[in-house]
């Protein structure tokens, strides 16, 4: 009978703890895929290619992402704006205990984030920022992501504006990590500092998983295949 | 000791409001706050001028009256105490000392350092409670439970409901308030009987009176006089999503 009603606070926090898993286990699945750029251009193009066959598979894959980051989104923002309204006179001396910059910056590191993935998906998945690094082919005359992305991080300024998304992102999941389990029931007084920990760990092995492509190209420890240069 | 006081003043619940200084003379250190409040308001009271009105009743930390934002934090910065039992040996001579009403929509200041809490008095109206038909007093351990359990059911029956959560949350949340007494009653054969009734009545009574929600900074359980732990807030949204679910 509640549910029916407007979604109390507590069914809003299991939405942004439900849907914020969702978009982590994507994070983890996508950084594994681009983990293949270091077994070669072949490696990861053929994940490329597989990925485009998946077909039907992808498009539910696609839709339940969607679904998760709209609703995380806009249960988000109704959050905020109920936070923002339960103190209207703020404190004239303001002090914190224990939290952190992380839990106090979600909603713009959040921001930050959506904004890169809309650039990001410009990028390379609709292929409209950089066209001329982003529609070659390779020798079996397949879209070369390889050689897309080698190009692509040679460019400074791409570089930096990845790396500054992820420092934001990992930031974000530092703290939604342990939260998720808080919202969503799972802690108690044992498993508190456990999952403080493990989110702290794990947003830090993705931080530098992910930092690691742009740099790795970058400094020319990854090159573009032979004969590739524009 | 001497001190400069910043103190939020606020004739009635219409009025402005606004942070006056006073200087507190001749402080002895082992006052308690509240004992250095009063020194002041006496001081005030020769001059002919309206003493600081604040909430307090007990003075040992046991009723929960005391309210006091002290620079910034519920009942000063002292662990685990309420501002009864915080000692001005904790301040230095020249200190200068902010002191201002909890802060929130559900809980409107009332006068000067005074707010109305009687949010709280609502939300455990709604459920936080055990019924049960009159009678006589039952036998002493007639009813086994775990002692893990009435542990923390103890643990949980600490909050004296003085609003420091609400106050320290930056969002203005009363999870640790209600998660307390939703995992005490929850915890103990007596109160398992309504605990699914009980959690949905006192959240939704907690969300209409404008609470905010739990972004888990974690600021109630460090404030908190009782030191009552964010385990609790888990413990009710265990408690919460089951009894959504079964609905
Ligand atoms: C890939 C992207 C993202 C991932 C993996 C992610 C993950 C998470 C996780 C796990 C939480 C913790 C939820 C909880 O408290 O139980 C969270 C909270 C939050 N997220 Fe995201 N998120 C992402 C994108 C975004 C975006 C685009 C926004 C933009 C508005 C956003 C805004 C927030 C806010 C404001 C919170 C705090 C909500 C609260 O604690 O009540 N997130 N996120
Ligand atoms: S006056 Fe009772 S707890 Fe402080």
């Amino acid at each position: 009978m509640t549910c029916v009603q407007k979604p109390s606070s507590i069914v809003k926090k299991a939405v942004m703890g439900l849907t914020g898993l969702v978009l982590f286990g994507f994070i983890v699945g996508h950084l594994i895929g681009n983990l293949l750029i270091y077994a070669g251009p072949e490696a990861l193009n053929g994940y490329a290619l597989t990925l485009r066959h998946l077909g039907e598979l992808l498009w539910v894959a696609r839709i339940v992402l969607l679904a998760a980051v709209g609703a995380h989104i806009l249960t988000a923002m109704s959050l905020v704006r109920e936070n923002r309204r339960a103190r209207p006179t703020p404190y004239q001396f303001q002090d914190t205990i224990q939290t952190t910059y992380a839990a106090r910056t979600m909603a713009v590191s959040g921001l930050v984030v959506l904004a890169y993935i809309i650039y990001h998906l410009l990028h390379f998945t609709f292929r409209v920022t950089n066209p001329h690094l982003s529609h070659l082919t390779d020798a079996n005359g397949h879209h070369d992501v390889y050689r897309m992305v080698v190009f692509s991080f040679q460019n400074p300024w791409i570089c930096a504006s990845y790396i500054f998304a992820l420092t934001l992102l990992c930031m974000h999941l530092n703290h939604g990590l342990a939260s998720a389990a808080q919202s969503l029931g799972a802690n108690n007084q044992k498993w508190e500092p456990r999952f403080k920990k493990a989110g702290c760990i794990i947003s830090l092995i993705i931080y530098l998983g992910y930092i690691s492509i742009p740099i790795a190209i970058y400094t020319g420890i990854i090159k573009a295949v032979p004969g590739g240069h524009l | 000791m001497n001190l400069t006081l910043k103190v939020w003043r606020q004739k009635h619940k219409e009025d402005q409001g606004l942070m006056v200084t006073y200087e507190a003379k001749d402080i002895n250190s082992h006052m308690s706050f509240l004992e250095m409040l009063d020194v002041v308001n006496e001081d005030l009271i020769k001059k002919g001028e309206e003493p600081i009105a604040f909430d307090h009743d007990c003075r040992e930390g046991i009723c929960g009256a005391c309210s006091l934002m002290i620079n910034g934090v519920p009942h000063g910065s002292e662990k685990g105490i309420t501002a009864c039992q915080l000692h001005m040996r904790h301040f230095k001579d020249g200190d200068v000392i902010y002191i201002e009403p909890w802060r929130a929509r559900a809980f409107p200041v009332i006068k000067d350092l005074i707010v109305d809490r009687s949010a709280f008095d609502r939300i455990i109206q709604s459920g936080g409670f055990v019924s049960a038909t009159t009678g006589g007093v039952p036998d002493a351990n007639a009813i086994p439970i775990a002692k893990p359990d009435s542990d923390s059911a103890m643990d949980a029956a600490a909050c004296i409901g003085c609003g420091a959560c609400v106050a320290a949350c930056p969002n203005a949340s009363a999870m640790l308030f209600v998660g307390a007494k939703v995992s005490q009653l929850a915890l103990l054969p007596q109160g398992k009987i309504e605990r699914e009734q009980r959690v949905l009545n006192m959240v939704r009574t907690m969300d209409e009176e404008n609470f905010g929600n739990c972004t888990n900074h974690f600021e109630c359980e460090a404030a908190c006089p009782k030191e009552i732990s964010v385990q609790y807030i888990a413990q009710m949204n265990r408690e919460y999503l089951r009894a959504a679910a079964k609905q």
